[in-house]
């Protein structure tokens, strides 16, 4: 707020009025934004102002918004209902209103203007700062993994139990099934499952057991048959590879919960495995599962289905260890340096939050100054 | 008590118990309902697709482009419609590896799209919500700050996976997870609760909307 208020009156002071109104670029922003400023009315009638807008001189003024008091002088024209574009030539003109919605006075009109794009978002250094960072972090690991360094990442329990549920299900005959959720490819819950995916299915076809993998997007789908026809090409047995293993079956929640609760029930798989982005179905599918008897491994990072899985299913990955499994269990160098970087800027996140409350503690029984804590908001941005 | 006259209510009403029959077991009723239900979705999802996507976002921009003779707004649309279409080649087993590329594309246009917001939130959102300000022993909210920071610190060691669980790294991993655990058993009851009240509109449509029972 502070920021807002400080770029308003700087930009105040540099701004020409057309009419007493006033419109001035929003800093670092994408163009879709402009500070609309007037001077306050002396009407002792007005209990507000309207604000219009003219996108072009063809269009004439339409009505922006109704401002309910007399003592805001300032509106930020950020309506998706009336979008605006960086280049867009528009201008405003402000009237002030009685409370019977009659217009008293006309504030003025400002002229053309056109808001601008900024190249760089200031306000985002931070961010920037982190994001190179973890850039470097990657990199370096990958170039260690690269040069033969081993990276070591612990075991997780649920994954030990990977091989016996797939052994279990060869022993009695019985299919492995793989839901990878609801989640989309863009979800990175989905892209840590489907890196699971591939071991497993290799480990499927080496057995000579059944996988169902059923979809629920058709994307998700697309890759998921890729890997799983891939795993079955690095287990040497393409040929036991059946398209038919895995399927889309619909992009309806409940639809797709209640196809997978159907093929649990007929095909009776040995291993259920629900690795991915899960919703309300989560507890329908773990619950069904359960009730056949079957082994089930979950793993997800939507906080809100973790407990279901916990209370259902004999082993869960919780959050993180999910994208440290798909690591854990490929063995893929990029994979292992990402959760290597991961665990290093969780190691100075840990030191930062302690040292930081520490001095903050300091602070106000020690130093009782404000120059420790300008340094803390400054990066972190805590008020 | 006013049955519904309608045939529609009577059909979800039929299709509602079918569903729920599957708490018995599975049965030839359930598998009618459960085909309907995919069916139908999967019907409506396309529908859904051609009308909301592919109509406005494909065919009438490239229309309007052509009437227009704006060729640059054409080619705009054209390359990521193209570039889509290469999902269709998964028909075609021997040209199926065309379909790795606008997988290719999308996931590498997410990845780095979510970047920046995926630091900002899971980040400098923690950071900010979890550092110490101010403490002041006599306010109880500077115990709970406290205790918030003991917990994120103690769960960051149990997601730690470059160390070994053990000495002091596995007694505060455990002091960890039984944060977490606490936090889990919370959600577990607020989601609960949402189910139950999924459950009683279910039962409100059977009893108000079909039965008439309930008014």
């Amino acid at each position: 707020m502070k920021t807002i208020l400080g770029s308003i009156i700087f930009l105040m002071s540099f701004s020409v009025v057309f009419g007493g109104v006033t419109v001035e670029d929003v800093p670092n922003d994408d163009g879709s934004a402009l500070y609309v400023i007037w001077n306050q009315t002396d009407n002792p009638d007005a209990s507000g102002y309207m604000v219009y807008r003219k996108d072009s001189p063809e269009t004439g003024f339409f009505i922006l918004s109704r401002i309910g008091s007399v003592a805001e002088t300032v509106y930020v024209d950020y309506d998706p209902r009336y979008p605006l574009e960086a280049g867009m030539d528009v201008s405003y003109k402000i009237v002030a209103m009685s409370q019977e919605e009659e217009e008293l006075e006309v504030m003025g009109e400002s002229s053309v203007f056109s808001s601008s794009a900024s190249f760089f978002n200031k306000t985002k250094i931070n961010t920037f700062i982190a994001t190179v960072f973890a850039f470097i972090l990657i990199v370096y690991f990958i170039n260690s993994v690269k040069k033969g360094k081993t990276l070591f990442i612990r075991k997780i329990a649920g994954l030990d139990a990977l091989d016996e549920a797939v052994g279990r299900a060869t022993e009695m005959g019985r299919p492995v099934l793989y839901v990878s959720g609801l989640g989309y490819m863009e979800d990175i819950a989905t892209v840590a499952s489907i890196n699971i995916l591939g071991p497993v299915a290799k480990k499927v076809a080496e057995y000579e057991t059944k996988i169902i993998v059923p979809n629920f997007d058709p994307i998700v789908y697309t890759v998921t048959s890729e890997v799983v026809k891939e795993a079955y090409l690095e287990a040497g047995k393409p040929d036991a590879f059946n398209p038919d293993q895995v399927f889309f079956i619909s992009e309806h929640q409940f639809a797709y919960v209640a196809a997978v609760n159907g093929i649990m029930l007929r095909e009776k798989p040995a291993t259920n495995l629900f690795l991915g982005m899960f919703y309300a179905e989560s507890l329908l599918l773990a619950e069904t599962g359960n009730s056949t008897g079957a082994i089930q491994i979950a793993g997800t990072d939507a906080v809100t289905q973790l407990p279901f899985f916990i209370t259902s299913c004999d082993y869960t990955l919780i959050g993180e260890e999910l994208y440290a499994a798909s690591a854990y269990l490929s063995k893929d160098p990029v994979l292992c340096a990402t959760i290597k970087a991961q665990d290093i800027e969780k190691g100075l996140l840990m030191i930062f939050l302690v040292s930081l409350s520490i001095l903050s503690i300091l602070n106000v029984f020690v130093f009782k100054s404000d120059i420790i804590w300008r340094f803390i908001s400054a990066f972190f941005r805590v008020e | 008590m006013h049955l519904s006259t309608s045939i529609w209510v009577w059909i979800a009403a039929f299709l509602t118990l079918t569903i729920y029959s599957f708490l018995y077991k599975d049965n030839p009723l359930y598998r009618f309902a459960e085909h309907v239900f995919v069916g139908a979705s999967v019907g409506w999802s396309i529908a859904i697709v051609w009308h909301m996507t592919a109509i406005p976002y494909i065919g009438i921009p490239l229309r309007d482009a052509v009437i227009q003779r704006n060729w640059p707004g054409f080619i705009y649309v054209a390359i990521p419609t193209l570039l889509g279409s290469l999902y269709f080649f998964r028909f075609f087993p021997k040209q199926s590896w065309l379909a790795r590329w606008p997988i290719a594309v999308m996931m590498g246009y997410y990845c780095g799209i979510s970047i920046s917001p995926s630091i900002e939130a899971n980040i400098f959102a923690q950071v900010q919500g979890t550092i110490l300000t101010g403490f002041n022993p006599t306010s109880l909210n500077s115990w709970w700050a406290l205790l918030l920071l003991i917990g994120v610190v103690s769960t960051l060691f149990y997601f730690f996976f470059s160390l070994k669980h053990e000495g002091f790294v596995g007694k505060t991993s455990k002091l960890g997870i039984w944060f977490v655990m606490i936090a889990f058993g919370a959600s577990f009851g607020y989601t609960v609760m949402a189910r139950v009240s999924l459950l009683i509109g279910r039962i409100q449509f059977l009893l108000h909307d079909w039965l008439g029972i309930l008014r």
